[in-house]
């Protein structure tokens, strides 16, 4: 189904200029950001600081100024962007009569998804099947889990070979073992698809240890680059506090999230299931450095 | 017994009351499973009251055929809903009771004009006996509409409801469908409300769509249980009132309600 099988490193996607207004209220301004096919982008930033606004303004979803172009270096040939979207939630009630095969029917195909097409029930079962989610293709939609659902949706927005793939805090909902997953999935995308990737993260750790680039948002870009250019900023430390080095130094079974709660907003939840402290991966990034 | 059932068909009203029935149930039982899949329960509701104002802005203009000006209106007014309804101002609910109290209130005001209601009551229950055949042409023509409407727009349809950004970031053109699907409901809905009646034509729309989601786990299932089901108790309800000498639209929703209260037992045992 795939044409291209490796990042060949030349495509690029720009957001330019990316504003967005609701009458005087400014909820995002000059966002730029610049990604490279074969990486991944991490957007962090406190809670209302605009990263969904952002996803919209991306997805053209929201009135907004700047534009969103998808190049070709080597050419400098400037594409139409195809961009695959993984969303937060569903609209969707538990019993709600629609299995996975009408889902992603509904989407991608056009043959009415009252009738059923065997060719069509193949191919998506193929997609699915590139994240180990092929036997849920009967399932309900609403009674699957946080991570099945995430798999089915990654299949979906992935099918189609998009230039950039969006994630609009994919990692609500999920365990540890859903989350590791789900990230090692990413790594995997990276490497066999032409693609770039952007996740909306709430999770610190996992941005720590496998985003390319961060950006740090507020209304505005706070602070971009690596990992650490960005976690060690004072914009960083602004928002997040920087206690959780200075504990992290000291003793490593403090469970790190405590202090931050009230500035961060990492959810209270995390704080029970989550064991990846932040500096294991923090420091396994530092000595590779 | 089959004396009985022939008897039935001695009538040419008679016969064409069962064509009407056979045109309209499975149309309603289709446009049920996405009125009931995207919440819109009040919209066809409020649009069903909106026949009584376009009668009546009908009447005021001294148009001949009333019939032109509901349709009109109820065609604006589902449009008209669907704009204001973007902007998400307002909850969708309370909008759409407010639109549909006030357009009621002025249809009634104006029909009541002179103490002349009792001539427009038959438009409340309806009554499918009296139509004719140029009424049933009518309703083919919408037929053929909405099932190639249907056959293009389904799955446009269901994306939307499930997510409509995803949806917009797929190239689906959302507010087109909405629109169109806004009007073919309309227009559903105004031409058979004769028959059906204001007051139970809603319930044909939900009820069978709502039955079929009881038992069903994909759309193929929800599609073909929601058309057996109103098809069903367009029949048996046309039957029943026939022998029993009760007004059609009413015992076609009490059929289906039955069914409804049969089908939420089955799908509460299934789980």
């Amino acid at each position: 189904m795939r044409k291209i099988a490796k990042p060949c490193g030349f495509h690029c996607v720009k957001i330019k200029d990316i504003g967005v207004a609701f009458g005087d209220q400014v909820i995002l301004e000059n966002i730029n950001l610049h990604i490279h096919c074969g990486q991944l982008l991490a957007i962090i930033g406190r809670n209302g600081a605009g990263k969904s606004t952002l996803v919209k303004a991306i997805l053209d979803d929201i009135p907004h100024t700047g534009t969103v172009e998808f190049k070709d270096v080597e050419d400098g040939k400037m594409q139409k962007i195809k961009i695959g979207y993984v969303p937060q939630t569903l609209n969707l009630e538990e019993n709600a009569p629609m299995d996975v095969y009408d889902l992603i029917c509904s989407f991608r195909y056009n043959y009415p998804v009252f009738f059923k097409n065997k060719k069509i029930y193949g191919e998506i079962k193929e997609a699915l099947a590139e994240f180990d989610a092929e036997d849920l293709i009967d399932k309900q939609v609403g009674r699957l889990s946080g991570g099945e659902l995430q798999r089915v949706l990654l299949s979906m927005a992935v099918m189609d070979n998009p230039n950039l793939l969006l994630l609009d805090e994919p990692v609500s909902g999920i365990d540890k073992n859903g989350m590791d997953l789900f990230y090692d999935k990413m790594e995997y995308l990276k490497e066999n698809y032409d693609m770039s990737i952007v996740v909306v993260s709430h999770d610190l750790d996992y941005v720590a240890k496998y985003a390319d680039k961060v950006v740090l948002i507020d209304k505005a870009v706070m602070a971009e680059g690596t990992v650490r250019e960005v976690y060690e900023s004072e914009e960083f430390k602004e928002v997040f506090g920087n206690s959780r080095f200075e504990i992290t130094a000291k003793s490593t079974t403090t469970p790190i999230y405590e202090v931050d709660v009230a500035k961060s907003h990492v959810h209270k939840r995390d704080i029970v299931e989550k064991q990846t402290p932040f500096e294991a991966s923090y420091k396994g990034r530092k000595e590779e450095d | 017994m089959a004396g009985y059932f022939s008897e039935l068909f001695k009538y040419d009203f008679m016969i064409r009351a069962i064509i009407a029935i056979l045109v309209i149930t499975p149309l309603f039982g289709m446009l049920g499973t996405m009125i009931v899949h995207r919440k819109m329960a009040f919209f066809s509701d409020a649009l069903g009251h909106s026949a009584l104002t376009g009668i009546a802005i009908g009447i005021v203009l001294g148009i001949t055929d009333t019939n032109i000006s509901m349709v009109i209106f109820a065609v604006v007014f589902a449009f008209l809903l669907n704009q204001i309804n973007r902007r998400r101002l307002v909850a969708t609910d309370t909008l759409i009771s407010v639109f549909a109290s006030c357009s009621t209130a002025i249809g009634l005001a104006i029909l009541s004009f002179g103490g002349n209601f009792s001539k427009y009551s038959a438009l409340l229950v309806g009554d499918i006996l009296s139509i004719t055949s140029k009424e049933i042409v009518y309703l083919l023509l919408i037929f053929v509409a909405t099932i190639t409407f249907w056959f293009v727009a389904i799955n446009k349809l269901n994306a939307i409801s499930v997510n409509p950004t995803l949806a917009k970031s797929t190239n689906i053109a959302v507010r087109i469908v909405e629109d169109v699907f806004a009007i073919i409901i309309a227009l559903v809905v105004t031409l058979s409300i004769k028959w059906i009646g204001i007051l139970l034509i809603n319930a044909l729309l939900i009820l069978p769509a709502a039955s079929a989601r009881n038992i069903s786990t994909n759309m193929r299932e929800y599609h073909g249980y929601a058309i057996i089901f109103s098809l069903f108790s367009g029949v048996i309800g046309l039957i029943m009132s026939y022998f029993n000498n009760v007004a059609t639209g009413p015992m076609i929703v009490i059929v289906a309600s039955v069914i409804y209260f049969l089908t939420y037992i089955m799908g509460r045992e299934r789980k």
